[in-house]
């Protein structure tokens, strides 16, 4: 017998084995699994990090600040002798300058979504669509330099604008979000299936009555999500408001004034310096504590709404 | 028959003609609105470009601007320490988020299970793009300057910046994980690659064009970004060049000290340094395109 049937599977089985060992149990494998495992970790890691450390900064800030005078009272004065510590004004800034910032983002940010999904043919929508997120990927001080220094005095000739105001940080911040809610709302409108379109427009209903009532409708949650990402993005925005609406907290609808928004209030009695334990250094970790809270809902509810409500056509 | 005269039938054609010609008619003022509600964006873009060109170019092309330190008059002095510390943190930042990003995508994209929690990383990173910077702020001044008694200083802020530029990396590195046809894993497993010889070989050389592009994104938004840096405590004037340990500053936070500024010509000052930020960005961009189109074409 030169080779048996058994020994020859044997010596097979052998060199399989061996083969599914280095596959798996090798050491240096397993460290590596471990070594991605930990930077995966690290995004965990953020989360807790800025949640704990919120937390506990604010729970610090309530042991000396009544909820009460936080959800009651109507001024904000914290750094003032008379210290007053009511959130509103500052609520009242960031909602001004966000309402300001949506009714330029969400008109624009559509039209360029439906033009560049409908109309424009495609080598000029490949030229449009990446000069649109431009927009985005300038850097928040420029915006802020612009509202400050050439929207208020272009806008100081119609109307009576302080030189820091509302109207024109919002402005700018909407330009701003345009590609966040463009973009978006462009990829949910062409998801829309072609069919769609093309069983309306064969019972004799136009493009523009077709895009109102069957493509948007069809692409409303995309639509949904991509507004509120853009609310959370106004929400959370600090440079532009800071340098162009001011440091002003006050209760007002009126666009032509300073406010200060919950971002201008943190950056403004930042500066590595406030000392922790102290009651302006657990003030800006409340205010934190505030806005992560709204942008996270918001963030959470944008999800949310873009995978329920998302319309599947197979 | 009910009524059917002719007279009727050809009213009735006509009026729906009509409106039919009205409809399209509405239908092409709409395009022009939206074609109008798209230029609005490009052409603020644009002003903004010329307006900063116009208030910045004469003071950036004075002798000095980029290499000297700020002055307390508006139209001596530069901006050298500004530029070294914006250096120093996109650097770090490269060095730090993006090993630790591709890990994670990595992990996510080969290795991960498909668990509960797995899924929850997932959505966890996904929520954490959208903290607004000035949050990564707060856990910055907690954790790197109090916690680690870094103080603040540079390490602080390119720390903060890495952790702000972390999560855009590993969204768009799994993208570009998961355009990697699946096809060319089971070849090099077939031939007894283990997974991280496949990964190493094969899934990392391919993704790469993808990698820089989320990389550059990510760290293009670290380096324009200020808000984090000011609570963690990047000052407003500098004499000398930052060091890893001392403190800093960097673009953004001079063009917001600038602007700050009550004399009107510190805003020329603010416009020149935006054209530098601007520019970094811009060269930044330059070398992500140069390297995709080398590595697009080796595969």
């Amino acid at each position: 017998m030169t080779l048996s049937p058994t020994s020859f599977d044997d010596s097979l089985f052998a060199s399989g084995d061996s083969l599914l060992k280095n596959a798996s149990d090798d050491i240096p494998e397993k460290i590596i699994t471990v070594i991605l495992f930990s930077c995966a970790f690290v995004s965990v890691a953020t989360t807790f990090g800025i949640v704990g450390i919120i937390f506990t900064e604010t729970w610090g800030f309530f042991q000396e600040v009544s909820l009460a005078q936080f959800f009651l009272d109507t001024r904000w004065t914290p750094l003032f002798a008379e210290a007053r510590f009511g959130i509103w004004p500052l609520l009242n800034g960031t909602f001004l300058t966000t309402a300001i910032a949506m009714t330029v983002a969400v008109p624009l940010g559509l039209s360029s979504a439906i033009y560049l999904a409908e109309y424009a043919k495609p080598n000029i929508a490949a030229i449009l669509r990446p000069a649109v997120e431009l927009l985005a990927g300038i850097p928040t001080v420029v915006y802020g330099y612009f509202a400050l220094l050439f929207i208020t005095p272009l806008l100081r000739n119609f109307l009576p604008l302080e030189i820091f105001n509302a109207l024109s940080a919002g402005l700018m911040m909407g330009i701003m979000i345009t590609p966040t809610v463009g973009s978006i709302s462009l990829d949910a409108i062409q998801s829309v299936p072609r069919s769609l379109r093309e069983g309306s427009f064969a019972l004799g209903i136009t493009k523009l009555e077709t895009i109102f009532t069957v493509v948007l409708p069809a692409a409303l949650s995309g639509i949904m999500a991509s507004i509120i990402l853009g609310v959370s993005r106004a929400v959370g925005e600090t440079m532009t408001v800071l340098i162009a609406a001011g440091s002003q907290p006050r209760i007002t609808a009126n666009p032509l004034e300073s406010v200060a928004t919950l971002t201008a209030f943190m950056a403004e009695i930042s500066g590595g310096d406030s000392p922790r334990g102290s009651l302006s250094f657990k003030t800006l970790y409340a205010v934190g504590a505030v806005l992560f809270i709204i942008t996270l809902t918001l963030n959470i509810a944008s999800y949310w709404i873009s995978h329920r409500f998302k319309e599947k056509y197979d | 028959m009910v009524k059917s005269s002719p007279t009727t039938d050809s009213v009735d054609t006509i009026q729906f003609n009509d409106r039919l010609e009205r409809r399209e008619a509405i239908g092409k003022v709409f395009e022009y609105l939206f074609l109008i509600g798209l230029l609005i964006g490009l052409f603020v873009l644009a002003l903004l470009v010329l307006n900063i060109l116009h208030d910045g170019l004469a003071r950036l092309l004075t002798p000095g601007f980029l290499i000297e330190t700020p002055s307390r008059f508006a139209d001596r002095g530069g901006i050298r320490p500004a530029i070294i510390g914006s250096l120093y943190l996109g650097l770090i930042v490269i060095l730090v988020a993006v090993p630790i990003g591709v890990g994670a995508a990595l992990y996510l994209e080969e290795y991960a299970p498909k668990a509960w929690w797995t899924a929850l990383i997932e959505i966890n990173i996904g929520n954490l793009a959208g903290v607004p910077s000035i949050v990564y702020g707060l856990l910055g001044l907690a954790i790197f300057n109090y916690l680690l008694d870094f103080g603040p200083t540079l390490i602080s802020g390119a720390l903060t910046l890495a952790l702000l530029s972390l999560p855009v990396i590993i969204v768009t590195v799994r993208e570009a994980i998961r355009a990697v046809p699946d096809s060319l894993r089971h070849a090099s497993y077939g031939l007894g690659s283990t997974k991280w010889q496949t990964i190493q070989h094969h899934v990392l050389p391919y993704a790469i064009p993808g990698i820089l592009t989320g990389v550059i994104i990510s760290v293009s938004r670290a380096i324009g970004d200020a808000a984090s840096l000011v609570v963690v405590g990047a000052v407003s004037f500098l004499t000398f060049n930052p060091g890893l340990f001392q403190r800093f500053m960097a673009l953004p936070i001079q063009i917001f000290s600038y602007i700050t500024r009550p004399e009107p010509s510190f805003a020329n000052a603010a416009a020149a340094t935006i054209i530098v930020l601007i520019l970094l960005i811009l060269s930044l961009n330059a070398v992500a395109i140069y390297l995709r189109q080398r590595y697009s074409s080796v595969h």
